[in-house]
């Protein structure tokens, strides 16, 4: 049976993990390659780097990087983060990523979406798309969510997928980081909607939420962030416990 | 013992040659037909879209070479599929080395593509009977229907082939290179194959 998955997210600047990441096992925890192999080790399904640099120079230490993550992971691994024209995917597909993530680049020209996966494949491109509620409709945000767009959550990720996405990351920013459990309404909607996987993301704090996020949202997968990186819930407890409640979880 | 993994115009080939890496396998990357038949083991992995690979495996003449192999030969993901008489994908004729015909998961309950980790079911043959119930990492949305050269199985919808044999030839639907440990040990099982 095909399982739920879990996916830490690492924030990526200049080749370090940027958040204050604690593991007394670990002995560089700014290291990505080091986190990496060790969430894996934990048993996350997939691991997702988002490159959050603000220059080209930090930018050419990320593609060195992911070529070094891909050398010592041994699960599936997303890049993403300021992907903006064809010619930035080729080195970070020929450095080992699995797949890679797209979201500000596919709002400006959607038709970006379908060259990517004409080039790569459905397979390779995930959309992330970043929404907050306003006057009751989810209207999908760019920029890390710093700016609005005319673009509204659903009939977007319909348009993904009809481009040829292979998957869609939805965050809601309503929820993210206020660790109150995930957004389900619209993950309901999104996984009526759509026949390709959904990874749900923004507002994880408990392990309950997970379970709801599964249960209730219908979610193909969970990603999250700071929970893992602080240690507040293992990722290896957290698979238990969801097994527990019936939840098809590879252990 | 020599490997040779084929080099063709499908993606992936850089996570296959880290987890040889990762193995100490000694290996090569080519598209040379002499270095591929003169191999102990060749890898034919790939992602991508069939009908397209088909053409260019034609008209690099590796058709040809792949066919001829006499050495255990594995095909991953895409490679399975390409081993087969033909794929619904494009409407595609492929290598026929199995006769069996790719089909595109029906569109309905599920989600497409199968995408993610899913355990192996009535492991025999040349795997390890320690991965029956595993879990290993699938990306596809076509696949072989269970058949006679069908060693293992899982489930998405209905069941489906996770991997075949056919003499010489080895061949697996989901990604060994990145199913964690349960990967790494399949891919000794294919090593492990006498010459």
């Amino acid at each position: 049976m095909l399982t739920k998955r879990i996916i830490p997210c690492l924030d990526i600047k200049a080749g370090r993990t940027v958040k204050g990441i604690h593991f007394e096992n670990l002995r560089d925890a700014g290291d990505p390659v080091q986190l990496g192999e060790y969430y894996a080790s934990q048993g996350a399904d997939e691991l997702v780097f988002l490159d959050i640099s603000a220059t080209q120079e930090e930018r050419k230490t990320f593609a060195v990087l992911v070529n070094e993550i891909a050398r010592h992971l041994n699960i599936p691994f997303t890049v993403g983060g300021g992907i903006s024209e064809l010619k930035d995917v080729g080195p970070l597909l020929e450095a080992g990523a699995d797949k890679i993530s797209i979201n500000s680049a596919a709002v400006k020209d959607p038709a970006f979406i379908d060259k990517l996966t004409k080039e790569f494949g459905s397979q390779f491109i995930v959309v992330a798309i970043d929404a907050r509620k306003i006057n009751n409709q989810w209207t999908v945000f760019t920029h890390g969510g710093t700016r609005a767009t005319e673009k509204k959550l659903f009939s977007w990720a319909k348009e993904c997928q009809s481009r040829g996405a292979g998957e869609i990351l939805f965050t809601s920013m309503d929820h993210d980081g206020t660790k109150k459990g995930f957004a389900t309404d619209p993950l309901v909607k999104l996984n009526q909607l759509l026949s390709i996987p959904v990874i749900a993301s923004g507002g994880a704090g408990r392990m309950e939420d997970f379970l709801e996020v599964f249960t209730i949202g219908k979610a193909d997968a969970a990603l999250a962030a700071s929970i893992f990186h602080f240690g507040e819930v293992g990722i290896h407890e957290l698979k238990q416990y969801l097994q527990e409640h019936q939840i098809p979880i590879r252990t | 013992m020599k490997v040779a993994v084929i080099r063709y115009n499908a993606g992936n080939i850089r996570s296959v040659a880290f987890a040889l890496e990762r193995l100490q396998v000694d290996f090569e990357i080519t598209d040379h037909p002499e270095t591929i038949q003169s191999a102990d083991k060749v890898i034919f992995p790939g992602v991508g879209e069939a009908s397209s690979t088909m053409n260019y495996l034609r008209n690099t003449k590796l058709d040809e070479v792949i066919k001829s192999l006499k050495q255990p030969t594995l095909g991953i993901c895409l490679g399975m599929q390409l081993l087969c008489s033909h794929s619904e994908e494009n409407n595609t004729n492929c290598l026929g080395i199995f006769e069996d015909v790719v089909k595109r998961f029906p569109a309905g309950n599920i989600k497409i593509p199968h995408m993610g980790w899913n355990n192996l079911q009535k492991v025999s043959g040349w795997l390890d009977s320690a991965l029956e119930d595993q879990y290993v990492y699938f990306v596809h949305s076509y696949y072989v229907p269970v058949n006679p050269h069908t060693v293992a199985q899982a489930s998405y919808g209905s069941p489906f082939s996770a991997a075949m044999r056919k003499g010489n030839f080895f061949a697996v639907q989901f990604h060994p290179e990145k199913s964690a440990s349960a990967g790494i040990k399949i891919l000794r099982c294919f090593f492990q194959q006498p010459d």
